[in-house]
């Protein structure tokens, strides 16, 4: 078993899969079912994989895991993939969204559904990519790669909107990552290195770390994405098709809170500890800011975009406390908010196949003829304010536990956030399920397919599982976050002396 | 037994919940409401078997049944923890609990998700089961919000009406803003103890008061610095505010009445609403470290008994007066604890939901009988046609009002004799308030009674006709109730209050021990006086000289609006907050993300480079002369140049 490059295999199996579907005429009979169920069956195949690798992955173990290391470019840049605690359940995350992503998408989509499929599978592939990366080259470029199936998604089979959001979303992100791989040429010709590994014990020179850090900053501040350069979001989300906006709530937004951990906390943890003000600041004002905007929204999705934002205002809440609690809760956040942000856009997905509109004032009554539709929703609603017993309380609380010890200003500002999102999702509910079935298209609306429920009920299930049960999540990241903590604060603390030293003389 | 006691609710839910995806079906929606009743009513045995016990034997039993959370030093079960506290609690949840399962068997004969309600009804009972068998603030936290959607899913339960779902939005989000609070404590107390088990935390505030701790006594918050037991017993009763309905967060209390009638008396009187009280109870070697707070709470408490009496006085609809009442009661029981007489305090809670749970019930039956009337204006002369309602409803308001030997009159004047003797901060006004409070509920339950009651029916014909008396079903769980209304003070008084409250006690709450002979004798009988004197006020008023409500009404109408309108609390909100914050997420979004954001970033940039890239388009025109014009301008600028530089 530990001969095999299960990580490679978990990463370029999808793009086997598009080698299939290329292979498959759409145009025979059935071949559009061959296409879907090609597409199914490959990325079920690689979860199933991913979760072997899980049962193998030894929680104990500290260090990166299921390494491979090859040459790639040159001595110091080579194709390097390993992963550890925090990055094993993101790789999960991503393999159990694809199938339901793929799932969800077979009656929404009705033109080019061979290119759809083989987008999304690429898409897979370098998102994986991004979790497994030892080399910043590498990382980059998964980093990067990504955004083109995304552009493609939304530009292709989006909304009415779709070519202004699609370029606003790739110029955004864009525009801050270019800023990074200017770092990452910098911290090549300063070390002579881009391996990860090797630059997480280096010691790069401080003054340097705070503009390696900015630049970071730059393109996961835009992607998570932190206000002000948010707006890309809302109008994404909402021109995207249903499985574009699972993946990107699920699991895009994530690959930037990964970078903070990984990176910004990892390789800048002096400049880290430097920014965190700023970063608290941001994010206080995001968690406020978005849900009071969510407050007044029409559409649908954009509520949830909008509370996505806030969401992910806890998770660099978290990143920056620099303590155990914080930074678990951040990656629980992560994982919970992939369970429940997916869940909610799939569910808003599942009305919009049926209507065709998004608006909320089109709804209401929905629960009369559809009562297990409503009840998912219920749960994932419940999952989005943070009830305790489902997966978004856990998170949050972890995080606000956290901040409080570091500031009880930023603890009880974040803290409103909680009031607020209690507001909006409930306003969105009532709207869309309570109340009579009075308007005229909904009279013959019909309750959740069998294949809808095969898409929600494992999310439904996690969603409260992990918020009575999260330690299977957290037996993974402690060691890992205990290791990344202990690695900081010795830099941090060094940082503290030195200058205490300069100081006295 | 507690397993069985706080797990069989929960199955309750499962079954009934699944069933409730069963539409139609006579016999599912039969087997679900006898399914529910029978497993509340087990646990419900069991708990009443759990406080005998408790009066031979105080112990503390504490079972912990797996790790919830257990990150870094922060580690919290979920357990059931019980002591003296809790199995009063219990014994009050599931006993009250089973009664209303039974009743609403009766109660939601006509509608059409029986199961539903059933199963949201078992999953109240099981979160406010977890809330009270907490052996930490997180797991209590759980309960606390579990219990917050229980009541938000039963407040809406009907899901068309308008009103309804306002309503339970209402509730879920002032309980959240109360939430808030509570939250804030808990992390405080997890700084500063680094523990959320409670004997841990107890025992730490305790050594930290005592100065035996290196915990610092002090915690900035919000830039100022607070003593840090004070602070988090701040914070925590924020959390009760909210839950309890005291004033400034009780708007969502008499909204709440838009759920059916026996979620009003299982939720909204006999034990939700009173899990504020249970929490600083259960806190209560923390809040007697923190005077300051408690007299706090005496303010809060006793303003609140007044305030909600005063609104009370002029509802007309049957389920608000009640609903008042309880918020005014829930202030007593807030300023019990508030001059330390925790024991009163959980006697009044344990008397309370007897006679309120009595009431509300009995209000049901009354609605029921009227064919969904609410308005008590719109009743009347109902005695003749419902004497067994009016006799059980007679019960409950004498216990109520603290007729002698009744259930209320040893809570209450246990309560305001409580306040007599004590010397903390506000007690005055807390037993001053407490006197006037007794004139006010004797007063409008008697008005209540009365115009529902007595007097000529102001029922059409056809209507009263109709009227009819409630079956069996509803009307046993009423007598079970007024039995307890009747009895239950007398019987238990030496336990909660009296000589054998040390033994009953245990260590479970901070006792203290006042001399309840040094009371006057004036005072001693002021409450049974006073009670007398609010009845005889209302059967003047609405019996004997009727003109007289019309004429005070026109004579004050300033008054009397301002009590009609609840003190303009809502509006006032509604102003201040709801308004604002939606308007400045407008604002937000319009302005500062649409204007400001976009229209200086990505739509100003790309604006920026259509237009710098269609004049630069005109340049190239094509024209081989705007070419040649161009060289020969950049030739002569060159020169002109080098010319100028002397080269």
């Amino acid at each position: 078993m530990s001969d095999l490059p299960i990580l490679s295999i978990i990463i370029f199996l999808p793009l086997l899969g598009v080698l299939l579907l290329s292979i498959i005429n759409s145009k025979s009979s059935g071949g559009e079912r061959n296409l879907k169920q090609t597409a199914l069956w490959v990325s079920t195949l690689n979860f199933v994989i991913s979760i072997v690798m899980l049962i193998n992955f030894d929680q104990s173990n500290v260090d990166f895991q299921f390494v491979e290391n090859y040459f790639w470019i040159n001595s110091g840049i080579s194709y390097h993939i390993g992963i550890d605690g925090i990055s094993i359940l993101l790789i999960i995350l991503t393999t159990f969204l694809m199938p339901i992503c793929i799932l969800a998408s077979y009656e929404s989509i009705k033109h080019s559904i061979k290119e759809y499929l083989i987008a999304f599978l690429i898409l897979e592939t370098l998102m994986i990519g991004v979790f497994c990366s030892l080399d910043l080259v590498l990382f980059y470029l998964f980093f990067e790669g990504g955004l083109i199936p995304m552009f493609l998604i939304i530009g292709i089979w989006g909304g009415d909107r779709r070519v202004y959001s699609t370029f606003k979303f790739f110029l955004f992100t864009l525009a801050g990552s270019v800023f990074m791989l200017l770092a990452i040429i910098a911290i090549y010709m300063d070390t002579g290195t881009t391996d990860i590994v090797y630059l997480l014990d280096y010691d790069l020179d401080h003054s340097l770390q705070y503009i390696f850090w900015l630049a970071f900053f730059a393109s996961f501040a835009v992607k998570i994405p932190m206000w002000p350069v948010h707006t890309w979001l809302p109008d994404a989300h909402v021109e995207a098709p249903t499985a574009g906006s699972v993946i990107l709530a699920g699991v895009l937004l994530k690959m930037a809170g990964y970078g903070f951990i990984r990176f910004s906390l990892g390789l800048f943890p002096v400049a880290s500890s430097y920014f965190a003000p700023l970063i608290f600041t941001l994010s206080i004002i995001a968690i406020i800011y978005a849900s009071l905007i969510a407050l007044v929204q029409k559409d649908m999705k954009k509520l949830i975009a909008y509370s996505s934002v806030a969401h992910m205002g806890f998770v660099t809440l978290g990143i920056f406390t620099f303590t155990i609690q914080g930074i678990e809760g951040a990656m629980i956040q992560m994982i919970s908010h992939g369970i429940v942000s997916a869940a909610l856009f799939l569910c808003v997905g599942i009305v919009y196949d049926r209507i065709h509109t998004r608006e909320i004032d089109r709804y209401g009554g929905l629960v009369n003829r559809m009562p297990v539709y409503a009840f998912v929703f219920m749960i994932f609603i419940m999952g989005s304010i943070g009830l305790p017993g489902t997966s978004g309380f856990i998170g949050e609380f972890l995080v606000l536990l956290a901040v409080f010890s570091v500031n009880t200003y930023f603890a009880v500002f974040a803290t409103t956030g909680v009031v607020l999102a209690a507001t909006y999702s409930l306003w969105l509910y009532r709207k869309v399920v309570f109340g009579s079935l009075v308007k005229e298209d909904l009279q013959d609306i019909l309750d959740l397919s069998k294949r809808e429920i095969i898409i929600l009920f494992p999310l439904a299930f996690l969603t409260i599982f992990f918020g009575f049960y999260p330690q299977p999540l957290i037996d993974i990241i402690e060691p890992a976050t205990i290791n990344l903590i202990s690695n900081i604060s010795n830099d941090i603390n060094l940082t503290e002396s030195i200058t205490q030293i300069e100081s006295e003389h | 037994m507690y397993h069985a006691i706080v797990f069989l609710p929960l199955l309750g839910f499962f079954i009934a919940g699944l069933l409730s995806f069963v539409k139609n079906n006579p016999a599912s929606d039969k087997v679900a409401q006898i399914l529910t009743a029978t497993l509340v009513s087990v646990a419900a045995l069991y708990s009443i078997y759990a406080f005998t016990i408790n009066i031979v034997d105080a112990k503390v039993v504490h079972i912990k049944l797996f790790d919830w959370i257990a990150v870094g030093s922060l580690v919290v079960s979920w357990a059931i923890y019980v002591d003296p506290v809790t199995r009063i609690m219990l014994v009050v949840i599931t006993s009250v609990s089973a009664l209303v399962h039974i009743y609403s068997i009766g109660y939601m004969s006509h509608d059409s998700s029986k199961p539903r309600f059933m199963a949201y009804l078992s999953l109240f009972t099981f979160t406010m089961l977890a809330l009270v068998t907490a052996d930490n603030f997180l797991q209590l936290f759980f309960g606390w919000e579990g219990v917050g959607l229980a009541s938000y899913l039963l407040i809406g339960f009907w899901y068309k009406k308008p009103t309804a779902n306002a309503a339970s939005i209402k509730a879920f989000v002032v309980n959240r803003i109360g939430d808030f609070g509570l939250a804030l404590g808990i992390f405080a107390i997890f700084y500063l103890f680094g523990s959320l088990d409670y004997q841990v935390v107890f025992s730490k505030a305790e050594a930290l008061a005592a100065g035996t701790s290196n915990i610092s006594d002090t915690i900035n918050f919000f830039g100022y610095q607070f003593g840090s037991i004070n602070l988090i017993c701040f914070l925590l009763f924020i959390g009760a505010m909210g839950k309890s309905a005291q004033i400034f967060l009780h708007t969502w209390l008499p909204d709440a009445m838009e759920g059916p009638t026996p979620v009003s008396a299982l939720i909204h009187a006999a034990t939700m609403v009173t899990a504020g009280v249970f929490l600083v109870v259960r806190c209560s070697p923390m809040y007697d470290l923190a005077p300051d707070v408690l007299s706090f709470i005496t303010l809060i408490g006793a303003s609140t008994a007044i305030f909600a009496a005063s609104v009370g006085l002029v509802q007309n609809d049957i389920k608000r007066v009640i609903a008042y009442s309880t918020c005014s009661q829930l202030g007593y029981m807030f300023f019990a604890v508030g001059v330390g007489a925790y024991g009163a305090a959980m006697f009044h809670l344990f008397t309370h939901a007897f006679f309120k749970a009595l009431l509300f019930l009995g209000a049901g039956s009354v609605i029921h009988a009227v064919n969904d009337e609410q308005d008590i204006r719109k009743m009347g002369g109902l005695s003749t046609y419902i004497p067994l309602t009016h006799i059980l409803m007679i019960i409950g308001t004498i216990s109520l009002m603290g007729f002698p030997f009744t259930a209320g009159y040893y809570s209450k004047d246990a309560i305001i004799e409580s306040a007599y003797l004590a010397s903390s901060g506000f007690s005055s006004y807390a037993f001053i308030v407490g006197l006037l409070g007794v004139v006010m509920t004797s007063f409008y339950s008697w008005r209540l009674m009365f115009l529902t009651f007595n007097g000529k029916s102001r029922i059409d014909e056809d209507n009263l006709s109709k009227v009819h008396e409630s079956p069996a079903i509803m009307l046993v769980p009423l007598i079970v109730l007024a039995i307890g209304a009747l009895f239950s003070g007398y019987l238990f008084k030496n336990y909660f209050i009296g000589s054998s409250s040390e033994l009953f006690w245990g260590h479970s709450i901070a006792l203290h021990h006042a001399d309840h002979h040094d009371i006057p004798f004036l005072i001693y009988y002021a409450p049974m006086l006073l009670g007398f004197i609010g009845f005889f006020l209302a059967w003047y008023m609405y019996l004997k000289n009727k003109q007289l409500p019309h004429d005070l009404a026109k004579l004050n109408g300033p008054l009397y609006n301002f009590l009609l309108n609840k003190w303009y609390f809502d509006e006032i909100y509604n102003f201040i907050f709801v308004k604002p914050a939606r308007a400045t997420g407008l604002f937000l979004w319009k302005q500062i993300d649409g204007y400001i954001i976009d229209g200086f970033g990505p739509d100003g940039i790309s604006k920026l480079v259509l237009n710098l890239s269609l004049r630069a388009k005109k340049i190239q025109s094509g024209y081989i002369y705007h070419y040649a014009f161009a060289i020969l301008i950049g030739v002569s600028i060159f020169i002109t140049y080098f010319i100028y530089k002397g080269i």
